[in-house]
């Protein structure tokens, strides 16, 4: 491709924007974090809060939701990764909060983390008194998502009015918020899912090895291919197969799929990614597959 | 890749979602499990073709009442550009979605029905495509299928549309007429048209010279974020991070510093691969000046002999997003330009026009929600800007209500 003087490639576009984004967030809140999962999006947000400050810090920590049911080469991966940018790491806890009795875990086969972790993101949230949190939500995902704002504004009760979302025009961001409320900041919003995996190669980034295509003991359940391991009750008629694959976004084990694949390089995957014709959250979260509003209703509660 | 950002106008009628599934499903950008899911609803609401606005309108109320709330953006690439749509309702709050879609957008895109031709609503989506300077303007005319095909019908609506874009300030206006629901020059041309002598729609937006848009003269460099790194490796070190909102900056360039007025020279241009010879819109940089001097977030880095106006009286356009409260003389209003935040009090307003007639209205006493007026403000702070016109960046703000804390007002500067 011909590079013509003062081009910008798209991701040299979306990288200047994103960081444009985090610089204005760390000058006009007080206390901003940023939601560090190990999943792809987060890695690429972290890499560019690192260059949006270069050569200092990010001026803010990082959190992370613990479900408690996540993958442990994920969190290996996370805690080399702090470790490395030397950042401060919240971690919030679903089990912590279970066993303080704070929420009630779901019982039974279908038994699933994913809703208490909205409840332990706000806790973290107002106990820290973050009131600018990074996420790394894209609008590519999920339609409910496609109409969110980059600046996405939340109540005393970390709820998303979507009806009620303040204009959002040039790079002119609103980040009025009263005390007790604050504003969810997705720097990635304009980015694809080929988009992250396309930086993630330019930049030479390390992402955690379940990501690549690996031999692991599944089971299929609503057409999905959910990881066994010694939470999951198998329901009648299930059993567990061994296949090769490889996982296209990073959540609670209990209800994020494997998909079958033998991609074992970052140009593998995005030859796949290229070709795939399933989205993302469809072809691997059963949390999305709840009803045809089911992102929209969690997203109002505040999750992420 | 380039990336280019397209901001879509029209209403359901007009078949906009349709040419918009057109170009993602023909670009396969439209996921299998998306389709699916968008025919099952188009089924049970025994609806005759599969629903294609389903895809954009994703939220519940959106769904249950049938109608377009908000913005909505969506994406595809071909194997020369990626694409953003920012894809705006035609009728609900048209104004303020409008406005919204196209103050980032490089290409707005208005569609008309070949069988009903120009229509009050498409002089309105005009009208605010070029008060927003959307540099390019495209006019499709679609449903040409169900007219035949005619040349002469797509030449009277072309013609009619120029005459009242000749009233506005339109730089570059293209028609295309198309057919979304049969795919006539969406993406290949059409053989039923073969009077067309233009390329189809896709071809159009694959290759439309954008580079050329932005201010590469005027260096304007607000300062965002000054990088004090605090460790030893950089004990020294002090950076102004920012976005090139115009011109080209590079290291051994002698700046001047608003609002001091102090100048010093680029010592180099830092990004976190290191220095970079040139730095050019819209890139995000972090700038070291050879002298030492008090500059902070708000401050703007220009060249000696190329400034912007400094002042606190500001002449401006003012688009207005919300009912509570109203726009009116006396307010005060948060207003946000650049990295700049100060208050505003609103001294006159002129004039509200009316987008459809371009008629001015004078003596009105406020603006309400999707009205846009001339307004003249005092701010508290003198602001470094340009006319809209020269450079959509400086040239911009956006006004909050204290009470409530929202967006309520779009501004483009005319003069000070």
């Amino acid at each position: 491709m011909r590079a013509m003087r003062y081009e910008l490639s798209h991701l040299d576009m979306l990288e200047a924007e994103s960081i444009h984004i985090m610089r204005e967030v760390a000058a006009e809140f007080e206390r901003p974090v940023l939601l560090f999962s190990g999943g792809k999006d987060s890695i690429v947000m972290l890499r560019l809060a690192e260059k949006a400050f270069w050569p200092a810090k990010p001026p803010f920590p990082l959190m992370h939701v613990d479900t408690g049911h996540n993958f442990a080469e994920v969190i290996d991966y996370r805690d080399r990764r702090v470790a490395e940018v030397g950042l401060r790491l919240v971690v919030a806890s679903v089990q912590q909060a279970i066993d303080e009795g704070k929420i009630d875990d779901e019982t039974g086969p279908r038994a699933s983390r994913n809703q208490l972790q909205t409840a332990v993101l706000l806790e973290g949230i107002e106990q820290n008194q973050f009131d600018a949190v990074f996420g790394g939500a894209r609008r590519d995902e999920e339609k409910a998502r496609a109409k969110e704002r980059v600046y996405s504004f939340r109540d005393e009760f970390g709820q998303w009015d979507p009806k009620n979302q303040r204009p959002e025009l040039w790079s002119l961001y609103n980040s009025r918020h009263k005390r007790g409320q604050h504003i969810r900041i997705f720097p990635l919003s304009n980015w694809t899912e080929l988009d992250v995996w396309q930086y993630i190669d330019r930049e030479e980034i390390e992402i955690p090895s379940i990501y690549f295509a690996h031999k692991r003991k599944v089971y299929r359940r609503d057409g999905m291919l959910l990881a066994f391991g010694p939470q999951v009750t198998l329901l009648d008629g299930e059993e567990t197969v061994v296949e090769t694959v490889r996982y296209r976004t990073v959540g609670d084990m209990s209800c994020t799929g494997a998909v079958l694949s033998g991609a074992r390089t970052v140009t593998e995957i995005i030859d796949e990614v290229a070709s795939t014709r399933i989205t993302e959250r469809g072809a691997t979260r059963a949390d999305d597959k709840v009803s045809e509003a089911a992102m929209e209703d969690r997203k109002r509660e505040g999750y992420f | 890749m380039e990336m280019l950002r397209l901001a879509t106008a029209g209403s359901v009628d007009d078949g906009k979602s349709t040419l918009i599934g057109r170009l993602l499903y023909d670009s396969k950008s439209i996921f299998e499990d998306q389709l699916e899911s968008v025919e099952r609803t188009s089924r049970q609401r025994g609806e005759e073709y599969t629903n294609l606005a389903l895809l954009t309108d994703g939220l519940r109320a959106e769904r249950e009442q049938g109608i377009t709330i908000d913005v909505a953006y969506r994406y595809f690439a071909t194997p020369r550009r990626k694409f953003i749509i920012a894809d705006t309702p035609g009728h609900i709050q048209y104004t303020r979605n409008m406005v919204t879609g196209a103050s980032t957008a490089n290409v707005a895109l208005i569609l008309v029905d070949a069988r009903k031709g120009v229509l009050e609503q498409s002089r309105r989506h005009a009208f605010l495509a070029s008060l927003l300077r959307v540099p390019h303007l495209v006019l499709c005319v679609n449903k040409m299928d169900l007219v035949d095909y005619d040349r002469a019908i797509f030449e009277s609506i072309r013609d009619e549309f120029k005459d009242f874009a000749a009233k506005l300030d339109i730089n570059d206006l293209t028609t295309v007429p198309v057919s979304a629901l049969n795919g006539d020059n969406v993406v290949t041309r059409s053989p039923n048209m073969t009077w067309y002598e233009g390329t189809s729609l896709l071809h159009y937006l694959e290759d439309l010279h954008i580079a050329s848009d932005r201010n590469l003269i005027d260096v304007r460099f607000p300062v965002q974020y000054v990088v004090r790194p605090m460790h030893n490796a950089f004990h020294d070190y002090r950076g102004y991070a920012g976005t090139v909102a115009a011109g080209v900056l590079k290291a051994g360039d002698e700046v001047m510093v608003l609002p001091s007025g102090l100048t010093s020279t680029v010592e180099s241009v830092d990004t976190f691969g290191g220095s970079v010879d040139e730095a050019f819109p819209p890139m995000s940089v972090t700038v070291r000046l050879t002298d030492d001097l008090d500059i902070s977030r708000g401050d703007m880095l220009c060249r000696p002999h190329n400034v912007p106006a400094v002042g606190q009286d500001i002449e401006a356009m003012v688009a207005w997003m919300t009912d509570q409260p109203k726009l009116r003389p006396g307010q005060l209003l948060s207003l946000k330009h650049t990295t700049r935040q100060v208050r505003a009090k609103v001294m006159d307003l002129q004039y509200r026009i009316n987008v459809t007639t371009l008629h001015r209205h004078e003596g009105v006493p406020h603006l309400g929600l999707n009205e846009i007026g001339r307004v003249r403000l005092r701010t508290t702070q003198p602001l470094f800007f340009d006319e809209y016109r020269r450079n959509r960046v400086t040239g911009s703000f956006i006004l909050v209500d204290e009470a409530s804390g929202t967006t309520a007002g779009a501004g483009m500067i005319i003069r000070s």
